[in-house]
């Protein structure tokens, strides 16, 4: 059973059609990457799988239950784990507390039982340093990686990455593959959103593309480079 | 730095300062306690005055400095409370005691029917929502024909008298029936700001506050790491109606006459709570009490000035929140670092560089 189906999802803002009867399926463990030129929907697409945003058409089916219509907080406890594109730290906690709120509410547990898994995640994402720092002072770059730390805090089944990538730095982006792909070894299933190609391919199984709401393509990373529309999208926005 | 050693995480909230706090915090209660011993009767109005100010300016500080529902239209509740215990002590012949308690729970009950008409608005429209829900309970009541309609009523004098708590305290300290019914408001106010100021100290440092600390923070982000921030923001509002109705009781026993307009009056029971807790450090326990004691030294220094007490008052508020925008604490706390009543989870422990280890000030 996939972890994760969605069918026909459709959304439109206005006249603008930001998901056309996008589906597809996820399986248990599964690394997937979703690229696309700017404004084609990548980030709505998590919204809707999140719950953040609703959705017009189309069902979504996490782990065998149907959570079309079920509120984010609900959805976060199912299992869903999601970081923002744009960062989203709770600013007057410090990074320790939230984590801790993500534990203790995310993972359904008491502040004792989940202090240590948070301080290892902090460990994890190099965030450790900044523990007792209200999260208003982070830097670009550290909220990036708070935001995957809440995430991980959750203890979801799924993660949903939204560009955690841009803007880092050669060695920095090295030690975020790493970090990402070792918590994929653990079992971990993931979809990253992510323009920095050769980070994405280096931990994903298969490759999404959207453009305009649709799917356009969906392999390999390398069938899907390969693909001539694939080409000229992308070339369309490299340059 | 990243070597994982054998040594354990500690999560820590207490602080020097705060343990030290601890053993003032009880010898202020103890004196507090026994203060009708030493105190005149004036003075224990005055004190009645102020704790009954801090314990709204508490619950008004949690709904809108942790849970950002800022509502200017508590004294529905205030009102409401005092309406509910005037009528259960004149047409239903409770006693006062008992009234008070169920003019609180009365207050909660009609949170319910309220939330469920506010909780659809947001930001200013929440607070317009709240004032104008006030008017109406305002305007409802004052039909109340039984209870005074328009130009209110009194308690009868039996009830108030015959209380059993007073003739005790009366005996107790030998005086008459009015001085122990001061000395019995002023206990019971007591004990409400100490309950009220607990209660709140234990929110906060609970996991459901933990919860509406990151609602206050980011709602959107709250709701996707699991929190039920509707929930959370509901269980407060009825939480403060229900502590804020409890003191509009309590000081409707005291003042023993009761009118529309004094009891939802928007300036007495918000404007100044609003006042207080915004010069005292909005979003902290040790603001309001804070606020509450600048707030009753200008009140008496601008006694004489007649009109001009309003706009100076508001004069104070503008300047105060325009160079302490955190309140006098909050201005405070930044220099010194120092809290009351610390409800920050530190970590501690581990391979964790401390912070401030072997420092100077520890
Ligand atoms: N809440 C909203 N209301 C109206 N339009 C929106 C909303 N959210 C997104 N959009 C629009 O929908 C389109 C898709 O946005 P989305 O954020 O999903 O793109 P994206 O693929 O994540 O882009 P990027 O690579 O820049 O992050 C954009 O044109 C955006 O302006
Ligand atoms: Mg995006």
């Amino acid at each position: 059973m996939p972890i994760l189906a969605l069918s026909n999802v459709s959304k439109r803002f206005g006249a603008l059609t930001v998901a056309d009867a996008v589906s597809f399926e996820l399986r248990q463990g599964e690394a997937l990457g979703i690229i696309g030129p700017n404004g084609a929907g990548k980030s709505t697409l998590f919204n809707l799988i999140t719950g953040n945003i609703a959705a017009d058409a189309g069902t979504i089916v996490f782990d065998g239950r149907d959570v079309t219509k079920l509120p984010p907080m609900q959805r976060c406890l199912a299992g869903v784990g999601r970081s923002f594109q744009i960062p989203q730290p709770f600013e007057k906690l410090t990074v320790f507390e939230n984590l801790l709120v993500a534990g203790a509410f995310g993972a359904k547990k008491t502040e004792a039982e989940v202090g240590d898994r948070c301080a290892e995640i902090l460990v994890e994402t190099g965030l450790i340093g900044r523990a007792n720092h209200p999260a208003g002072g982070l830097s670009l770059l550290q909220r990036k990686r708070l935001e995957l730390a809440r995430a991980l805090a959750t203890e979801p089944r799924l993660l949903l990455l939204d560009e955690i990538a841009g803007g880092l730095t050669e060695d920095e982006c090295g030690m975020l593959v790493d970090t990402i792909r070792t918590i994929h070894r653990a079992g971990m299933s993931i979809i990253w959103i992510e323009h920095v190609l050769h980070a994405l391919n280096s931990v994903v199984e298969r490759l999404l593309v959207l453009n305009f709401g649709k799917i356009i393509g969906m392999g390999t990373p390398d069938a899907v480079m390969a693909s001539r529309e694939v080409r000229e999208i992308y070339l369309g926005i490299e340059v | 730095m990243t070597d994982l050693t054998l040594t354990r995480w500690k999560v820590e909230t207490r602080t020097k300062a705060s343990s030290a706090f601890a053993i003032v915090a009880a010898l202020i209660i103890l004196l507090a306690l026994a203060a009708p011993l030493y105190l005149s009767r004036s003075v224990l109005q005055d004190l009645f005055f102020i704790l009954t100010l801090l314990v709204l300016a508490q619950n008004w500080n949690l709904l809108a400095g942790y849970a950002g529902l800022v509502s200017v239209g508590q004294q529905a509740f205030v009102g409401f409370g005092a309406y509910a215990m005037f009528a259960l002590v004149i047409l239903g012949g409770f006693d006062p005691l008992a009234a008070i308690l169920l003019a609180g729970i009365a207050s909660a009950l009609l949170a319910i029917p309220t939330a469920f008409f506010l909780f659809r608005l947001q930001g200013a429209y929440f607070a317009i929502g709240s004032w104008v829900i006030a008017e109406v309970v305002r305007l409802a009541l004052a039909q109340w024909k039984m209870l005074g309609g328009g130009t209110g009523t009194s308690l009868p004098r039996e009830a108030t008298r015959d209380m059993p708590a007073l003739k005790l305290i009366g005996e107790l300290f030998g005086v008459k029936s009015s001085g122990a019914g001061d000395i019995l408001t002023y206990w019971l106010a007591l004990l409400l700001a100490i309950a009220t100021i607990g209660l709140v100290y234990r929110l906060l440092r609970s996991k459901q506050g933990l919860g509406l600390a990151a609602v206050r923070d980011n709602q959107e982000a709250a709701r996707s790491v699991g929190v039920d921030a509707r929930r959370m923001k509901t269980l407060v509002y009825l939480a403060a109606a229900f502590g804020t109705g409890l003191c509009g009781a309590l000081i409707y026993v005291q003042k023993a006459r009761i009118s529309p307009d004094a009891a939802f009056s928007v300036i007495d029971w918000t404007a100044y709570v609003i006042f207080i807790v915004v010069i005292g450090g909005i979003g902290t326990i040790e603001g309001p009490i804070v606020g509450v004691i600048v707030f009753y030294i200008l009140q008496n220094l601008l006694a004489d000035y007649g009109s001009w007490y309003l706009l100076i008052l508001g004069l104070i508020g503008i300047v105060i929140m325009l160079f302490a925008p955190r309140g006098l604490w909050g201005l405070f706390a930044e220099r010194t670092g120092i809290q009351l009543f610390p409800v920050r989870r530190r970590l501690i422990g581990g391979p964790v560089p401390v912070a401030k280890k072997g420092g100077p000030h520890g």
